[in-house]
């Protein structure tokens, strides 16, 4: 049974293998392009597996920018991170302890969290592993490709390749919002004010990662006011 | 880069990301109880997905024309059940389909 779950782990993980390949290419180029060697820009990706975040990293890196605006810009763009940690803790079956934690929190990136929260039930040690293991080296695969070879694959690759982790994320949102309007509704509020922040002049000077944790704090909280979750779905949860 | 801060400037970058992630995950060990905790994060997962990837994901390919496309045959898909993977490639080739095509007739 064991292997089965991490099995499916793999299996899972492996959408987000690829869309990885393409994004992490994407950095890969970029981090070179702006002075990093090829063992900078790889050692980066095996550290910090984060695309937001490595992408403010580099130029001010390069630019020699302050270790405060690194810790600050870091902050900002990763705090979502924080959000999706809490939603995960309460994932994570009893066998989760504390190094396993600190385990799993290394390469809970946006992807690892999506599709581990769209899983029915509480999570094992075996499906988490399994399901971060091909991102994470997908991650620094297509950083190192990326660095060392950017300029083989063809540009319409490449750029097609960019639509593959949006291809996911609707894969996890569209189900759910079919099945409840609650949560369509949630979506709905959420990509409304991220276009607010996106569009309109002075919105859109906000970090992208402010930006996101204030579109999902406030459209969940709208909809857990309107719409709380019935009290025996969680006791179900519980019995797994 | 020469520059022999790269190490220190690694450590920081590193440091940050891994406790924003760690620390929630670990210090966050009980069941939350709470009717309006739960809901909201039950809730949170979909709105985090919906906030990135709208608009960004028309920005995300050479031209929002074909990221359309893209996006197009993704909502299909998902809308027909299919899972992750047959949606995250049919959007890659929906792309690469529009945009081959955007270079004969545009």
């Amino acid at each position: 049974m064991k292997q089965n779950a991490f099995l499916r782990g793999i299996a899972d993980g492996f959408p987000i293998c690829l869309g990885y390949l393409s994004v992490a290419f994407a950095f890969g180029i970029f981090a070179v392009g702006q002075g990093l060697n090829v063992w900078e820009t790889v050692l980066i990706s095996l550290t910090n597996v984060t695309s937001a975040g490595q992408l403010a990293g580099v130029p001010i890196m390069v630019g020699g920018g302050t270790l405060i605006e690194m810790a600050a810009s870091q902050f900002i763009i990763n705090l979502r991170y924080a959000l999706m940690s809490v939603s995960l803790s309460q994932k994570l079956d009893r066998g989760f302890t504390l190094p396993h934690r600190m385990a799993v929190a290394f390469v809970n990136t946006d992807e690892v969290f999506a599709v581990s929260s769209a899983q029915k039930g509480l999570l094992g040690r075996p499906y988490m592993y399994g399901l971060i293991l091909t991102p994470y080296f997908g991650w620094a695969l297509g950083t190192l490709l990326g660095a060392v070879a950017g300029d083989i694959l063809p540009e319409i690759v490449t750029s097609s390749l960019g639509i593959a982790i949006y291809g996911m994320f609707i894969a996890i949102v569209i189900p759910e919002a079919k099945a409840s309007r609650a949560t369509a509704l949630c979506a709905g509020i959420s990509v409304a004010l991220s276009c607010l922040f996106y569009y309109v002049p002075g919105l859109n000077q906000v970090p992208s990662g402010f930006v996101i944790i204030l579109c999902a704090v406030t459209a969940s909280a709208i909809l857990a006011i309107v719409s709380p979750l019935p009290v025996e779905e969680r006791e179900e949860d519980s019995h797994e | 880069m020469n520059n022999p801060n790269f190490y220190l400037y690694l450590l920081v970058m590193t440091g940050v990301t891994y406790l924003v992630r760690m620390l929630p995950l670990v210090l966050v060990k009980r069941k939350i109880e709470n009717r309006f905790l739960v809901s909201f994060l039950y809730y949170i997962p979909y709105a985090v997905l919906s906030a990135m990837t709208i608009p960004a994901c028309f920005y995300a390919t050479g031209h929002m024309l074909s990221a359309l496309c893209g996006v197009a045959v993704a909502l299909f898909l998902a809308l027909r059940g299919k899972k992750l993977l047959p949606v995250a490639v049919g959007a890659t080739v929906g792309v690469f389909l529009a945009e081959v095509v955007m270079r004969f007739f545009l």
